[in-house]
Order: structure tokens, then sequence, then C-alpha cells
């Protein structure tokens, strides 16, 4: 288990040391500096900012500069944003797009098991048919468009109600991020919805099943026990990806909502061509991502005793 | 041991007539099957309909409703979809009417007393709303204000208008007029002060149009002065879906939005799945370490933050001036997305390359080229199809992403994703300017979605045995 994780932790770091330097490289390669966006300059002040953010140096020294300082954990200065550490901004920002991504993540598994489960066992019949309707409409609809739409659903209730249940944008408070988060994460509920249902659908067709209705159990028993416990399997290992997509997905709904999450600071770090702030942020998501799918990995093979982790390596 | 030598009087030809040994039914092939169970999913075939829909819609649609995109109708800013709208022709140079008198005296000043008949001089239009009142005696000024709303109390009266000495009692407003109701409302000001009392007027403006301007966009009959049109109502251009915070024709600009999005929707997909497909099959056919390099570096491109390396890509291959930034997003995509493709048919020829069919017709002597043309790749085919009917929404959206956060097309070329971005911040008071890009996107995505899901449906060897 130990080796198991240390190899996978390993090419976890080869990963992101690539990402890293093809994201230095590509992002050197586009045309202009980031010190471009300042007011004009005259060629001294430029030369002087130049030295001061290490510009005058040829690119590879600039990548060796900064690989040793990213080994040290230090990301440097934005280069917009005046005197502010990358690592803060990623400090003040990252917990904001982490609350709202983990409470999307829940109800997109809360949502998608449930919702799985129920068209399972109404199969063919009317919940199912809705369920599964709604959930082609989540899977064709743009994220943009949600957000925009509930954002339109909370001022028309605001104005029904007529005092104001739920803030229309902002951060802060949880009201703040029920619509958000549910609306970050209806892409991930339709396609877990899918996935439960297939996956129950499956199981409820193997000999176990049968076995367990020959002895008599309680259907409810059996629901409970027997096919949802199983069928969740499948779900367990998309978590993974699932976390990539809200966490990465987050800033439509970040930029809708006025939220002040790290996505709107990436996008606008892409925009300006922010190079400290661009590589910080994609190292950090890097990093979280692998450590996601890793994480998720170890818990499958807590959860499910069957797949033997030394087995998975081959 | 006795064994036995046949001969040729042992064998004998069967009877190809006979009941039982003949094929009753005409033999489909593989395709022709696919096609058939397609055709009985009644979901993939409407699917499939719109699709074609689709594709006429865009091809056809700009041929025959030939109104330019880019054309922006001032007189016509986020117009919901109506068939004809009519507007009064006016004359160019009206001069304001301005009534004048001279001011009362403040010996009798009642501050409580509101102006009286505020009236409305001609049509009201949004080329010019003439209002005018009665006096008031003692007041320092007059305040005029224009609301959207009926005001609610004095602290209501909405847009500050203009502040008019005593004894000037009439007004022409002739800011950013709309073809909707308005609300006037006067408040004395006395002493600097404004008073409480005030009198609201509402009224609705009509659409108008500059004689001018009319002949200028040719709305006019050729002989026209505007001796004889001043005063008539002409016929201003239509459109069907309205327009959007430019004037720009919805329709034009969904048609010819629908050449990006479905050009970048259909290619990128194309082209990458191609790549994909001889990339793939070249590590899976291959094998050993070829193989294992050639994965490990679609692994490290599938890493890759998708949308900072879309975006850095755009910039990099950059835009000239007048270009609308398809080619840069068609080749970033393509170059980001190959890997998934890849991996997908790598996995299936390396379980094809095992089957017994292929070291069948190995053993038959079969050359590489044509193992790979007549075994391998026919049966990588179903899956690709259905990769890539899955590969079309998903690029869809990417594009109508990247152009809803401005890092797509640039304007003016219109694409659903840029409409829809222009369309959000319009969405409280003019929904259709959203609606429509939105809707279109959304059902240009359920029907290949659907089409993927009955493609799959009726490819799916494992299904065949339930049906």
């Amino acid at each position: 288990m130990g080796a198991y994780i240390a190899r996978r932790l390993l090419s976890g770091v080869i990963t992101i040391w690539f990402i890293a330097t093809a994201t230095f490289f590509g992002m050197h390669a586009v045309p202009g500096d980031p010190l471009l966006n300042d007011k004009a300059v005259t060629p001294e002040i430029r030369a002087n900012l130049e030295r001061a953010y290490g510009l005058d140096k040829p690119v590879p020294q600039q990548y060796l500069i900064f690989l040793k300082n990213m080994l040290q954990g230090d990301f440097g200065i934005s280069f917009t944003q005046q005197n502010r550490r990358v690592n803060d901004i990623i400090a003040e920002h990252f917990p904001v797009s982490a609350t709202l991504g983990v409470l999307a993540l829940l109800f997109a598994a809360g949502g998608g098991i449930m919702f799985g489960a129920l068209t399972a066992l109404f199969r063919s019949r009317m919940p199912d048919y809705l369920i599964m309707f709604l959930v082609i409409i989540a899977v064709s609809v743009p994220s943009f468009v949600f957000a925009g739409l509930g954002q339109l659903a909370i001022l028309r209730l605001n104005s029904l109600l007529g005092f104001s249940l739920l803030p229309v944008a902002g951060w802060g408070t949880v009201a703040h991020m029920l619509v958000p988060a549910l609306v970050l994460g209806l892409g991930t509920m339709a396609y877990l919805t899918r996935l439960m249902r297939s996956s129950m659908l499956e199981v409820a067709e193997t000999d176990y099943i049968r076995t367990a209705r020959a002895k008599g159990l309680t259907p409810r028993r059996i629901f409970f026990r027997h096919q949802l416990r199983n069928a969740i399997l499948p779900v367990v290992t998309v978590l993974g990806p699932a976390i990539a997509a809200i966490t990465t997905g987050g800033f439509v709904v970040e930029l809708v909502f006025a939220i002040p999450g790290l996505g709107r600071y990436f996008v606008q770090a892409v925009q300006q061509l922010d190079y400290t702030v661009i590589m910080g942020t994609t190292v950090f998501y890097g990093a979280f991502l692998v450590l996601m799918v890793i994480a998720v990995d170890i818990v499958y093979g807590f959860i499910d005793p069957r797949i033997q982790v030394s087995k998975s390596l081959s | 041991m006795v064994s036995y030598i046949p001969t040729a009087e042992d064998f004998q030809a069967l009877d190809s007539a006979r009941e039982g040994d003949r094929i009753d039914r005409p033999s489909l092939s593989y395709w022709q099957d696919v096609w058939r169970r397609l055709r009985s999913n009644r979901r993939a075939l409407a699917s499939l309909s719109i699709v074609v829909g689709l594709l006429l819609f865009t091809l056809m649609g700009p041929l025959l409703w030939r109104v330019d995109p880019a054309l922006q109708d001032l007189e016509q800013v986020s117009q919901p979809p109506s068939l004809g709208r009519y507007a009064l022709v006016v004359a160019d140079n009206t001069p304001a009417p301005t009534v004048t008198h001279t001011a009362i005296s403040s010996a009798a000043v009642d501050r409580e007393q509101a102006a009286r008949n505020l009236r409305l001089l001609g049509t009201p239009h949004s080329e010019g709303v003439n209002l005018a009142w009665d006096p008031l005696p003692g007041v320092d000024a007059y305040q005029l204000y224009r609301h959207e709303y009926p005001p609610r109390d004095a602290d209501d009266l909405g847009l500050p208008m203009a502040r008019l000495m005593p004894q000037e009692i009439s007004y022409r407003d002739l800011l950013g007029l709309e073809t909707r109701q308005y609300y006037y409302s006067i408040v004395g000001v006395y002493n600097g002060k404004e008073a409480r009392a005030y009198t609201t007027l509402p009224v609705v403006v009509e659409q108008a149009i500059l004689f001018s301007e009319a002949e200028y966009r040719g709305l006019l009959s050729g002989d026209a002065t505007p001796e004889t049109a001043v005063g008539s109502s002409i016929r201003l251009e239509s459109h069907p879906l309205g327009t959007d915070y430019l004037g720009r024709d919805m329709l034009a600009r969904l048609m010819w939005g629908a050449r990006t999005s479905l050009f970048i929707g259909i290619c990128a997909p194309l082209i990458f799945v191609i790549i994909g497909l001889a990339y793939g099959g070249l590590a899976g056919y291959s094998g050993g370490r070829l193989d294992g390099a050639m994965m490990r570096f679609a692994d490290f491109v599938i890493a890759l933050p998708f949308l900072l390396f879309m975006i850095l890509f755009k910039i990099a291959f950059g835009l000239g001036p007048g270009e609308s930034g398809i080619g840069p997003m068609l080749l970033a995509l393509v170059l980001l997305s190959w890997p998934a493709t890849a991996r997908l048919v790598r996995g299936q020829v390396l379980q094809i390359r095992e089957e017994a069919y292929i070291a069948a017709a190995r053993m038959m002597g079969a050359t590489a080229p044509y193992l790979v043309l007549r075994h391998i790749l026919p049966n990588v085919m179903g899956v690709l199809l259905v990769s890539l009917t899955f590969a079309i929404p998903t690029a869809i959206f990417t594009e109508a992403f990247l152009s809803f956060i401005g890092m797509g097309v640039v304007p003016p070329t219109p694409s659903w994703g840029s409409m829809c971005n222009d369309g959000i911040r319009t969405m409280l008071s003019h929904p259709h300017e959203l609606m429509f890009p939105a809707l279109f996107i959304s059902v240009t995505v359920l029907a290949f979605n659907l089409l993927g899901d009955g493609l799959r449906d009726a490819m799916d060897a494992r299904m065949r045995s339930g049906t």
C-alpha cells in the first residue's frame, strides 16, 4: 500500500512538473508580457521593472529560477496586483472556490445517487421518464445559461416574496452559496444520475440479488443493503474527475454570481499575462487535482475490498 | 482397425433449392443493420432530423434571409420578436415649441401647490416628447423628472431631466427615448429647495423615425418628399426574432452564429478523431516500447489544464486584424482534444489485435496494411463514430464557453456563445437576447447527445441479444 501510494505520488510529481514546464514555455511564447498592461513607461523605468521581476534574464534561466522558487513553495509577486504575493492570492481565494466546490459536489453526489436510485426503482414508469428527461436537459444547457437563469429565479422569488430571501450575487453567508453551488453541481449531478441508473440496473441482474430475493429478504433491505451499496461503487470512481470538473469549471459561476474565487483571478491572469499568477494557480490546481485522483483511488480500495490496490498497478 | 478412404462417390452436391438450407431474408451488412436499428429508434431519428434542419438553417438560411448580421439598427434596439413594426415619419429639424411667460410675483407663494395642467404638445414619439405646464407663482425654478414606473412619492420621481428657469414652462425631452410608457413629473423649486408637491403625467412614446434617416435606409418610396412623407406611418425593417442590444437582427445573427458554432463543433472533433485514430492505432498496433512512450505523451497532454492552454494557444497563434478567431480556436481545440480518442482507439486496437479472426487472417498470410484496413479499422469504426457524436456537443460547449468569457471569436463575428454573452447582460430587461442563442445551443447539444445514444444502442453488439 505504502509503495503504491509512493509510486502514484511520484508519477503525480512528474505530471505536475510537466504541466509547469509546458505552461511556463507556452506562456512565454505568447507575444507581449505583463508589463505591457502598465501605463506608458519610459525605457529606463521599463528596464528597471524588468530587472526587478527578473524578466531581463533569458527565458531558460527564468525557468530555473522559477523551478527553484517553486520547490521552496514560493510563486513570487503578482505583476498586475501591486505587492500581492501569489501565495497570498491563492490562500485568500482558493478557500472560497473550495467551499463552493464542496457544496456543489455534495449536491451533485447526493442528488445523483438519489435520482439514479429513484429512476432504477421506478424503471420505465413516470418518475424514471421525468428524471431522465431532466437529466438530458441538464447536460444540454450550458452552465452559464443555468447561472443566468438561477439569478433570474432568485430575483423573481425575492420580488414575489417582497423581501430578499436569497442574495442575487456576492459572497459571505450560506445563503450566498446555495444557488451557485446548485448551478455548479448540476452538470455533474446529471452525469452521476445516468451512471447510477445504469449501475443500479446492472446490479439488479446479478446473482446475489436473486439469492437475496430467494432468501426472502424484504425488498427494502435488498434495495438499500444489496443493490444500492454495490451500485454506488462506479459513482465513487468518477468522483475524482468530477472534483476536477467542478473546481475548474467553477469560474463561470464565480463570474456570473460575482464570487471572489480563484477561478476569476486565474482567467484575469491569463488575459493579462500575469506570469507569476498563471504559474502559481496552474501548479496549485494541477497538484490539487493529482492529489484528488490519488485520494479517490485509495478511498476506493477501502470501500470495495475486492479491489486490490496492487492489482490496479499492473 | 479398418480405415475407410472416401471416394468422390461418397460426396453429393446439396440441392440449394432445398427448403431449410435457403437463406430466406436478405443478408445485411453491419452498417445496414446499424441503420435499420437506428431507424427504429424514434428519438435518434428525431435528433437526426434536427441536425439536418440545423445544417439547412445555417447553410441555406443566409441565402433566404439576406440581412447583414453586423448591421446595427439603432431605431430598434433590444426589440422583442415581432413581424413588423411601424414608425411615424417626422421632419428633420422641428424646432422645440417654447412656451414662456413672465414670472408671477412672489406675493402668493403656496409651496403645497403642485403645477397644474402638465400637458403634451404634439404627439410624443421617440424623436422627442414636448411638455408644457401652467406657471406656479413664486418659484425660483422648475425641476422635471422622468420615471419608468408610476412614482410612489416625492422621493421616487425617477431621472432628473432638467432644471428650468421660472419663465420657461415647456421642455423637450430627447434623452434616449424608447417606445414605452414614461411618467413625467414637475416640481417647483423655492429658494433652491424642491417642494414636496408634484404633478405626474403618464406618456406613451410612439416609435418615430426622422425623414432623412428613413430615406437613407430606403424605407420610403422613391418620390417621397418631406412634405408628403412627414406624418405618415412607414414600416420599419422587420426582425422576426427581435434585435440585440445594438439593434442587430437576431435571426441573421443566429444563422451566421450557427456557422461559427457548428463549424467548430463539427470540424474540430472530426479532425481530432482522425488524429486520435492514427496515433492510437499506431500505438496499439505496434505495442511495446513505442506504445508506452506514445501513451505517456498522450497522458501528459490530457493532464494539461484545458482552459489555460486553450486560451494560451489562441493568443499564441495570433490574431491579425479583421480575423474572426475561428482558426486559432479550432487549432487549439484539436491540439488539446486528440489524446482522449487516441486512448480509446488504442484500447480497442489492443483488444482486437488478440482476437481469433486476426490470428486466422495472419495465418492465411494477411499483410499488415490488409489487417489494419480490412479487420481492425472497420471494427474500431463503431466506437469511434459514437465518440465523435459525443465530442461534438463538447466542442460546441467549449466554443460557447470561450466566447462567453470573451476569449472566443472576435466581434462582430457572431457565434452562439458570444450572443449568450451579450444577452446575459440584458437578461433582466430583454430575456429574448439570451434565450434564443441558449435555446439553439441546447437543442443542438441535445440532438447530438440523443443521436449518440441512439448510435451506441444501434452498434453495441452486447445489446443485440436483448432485442
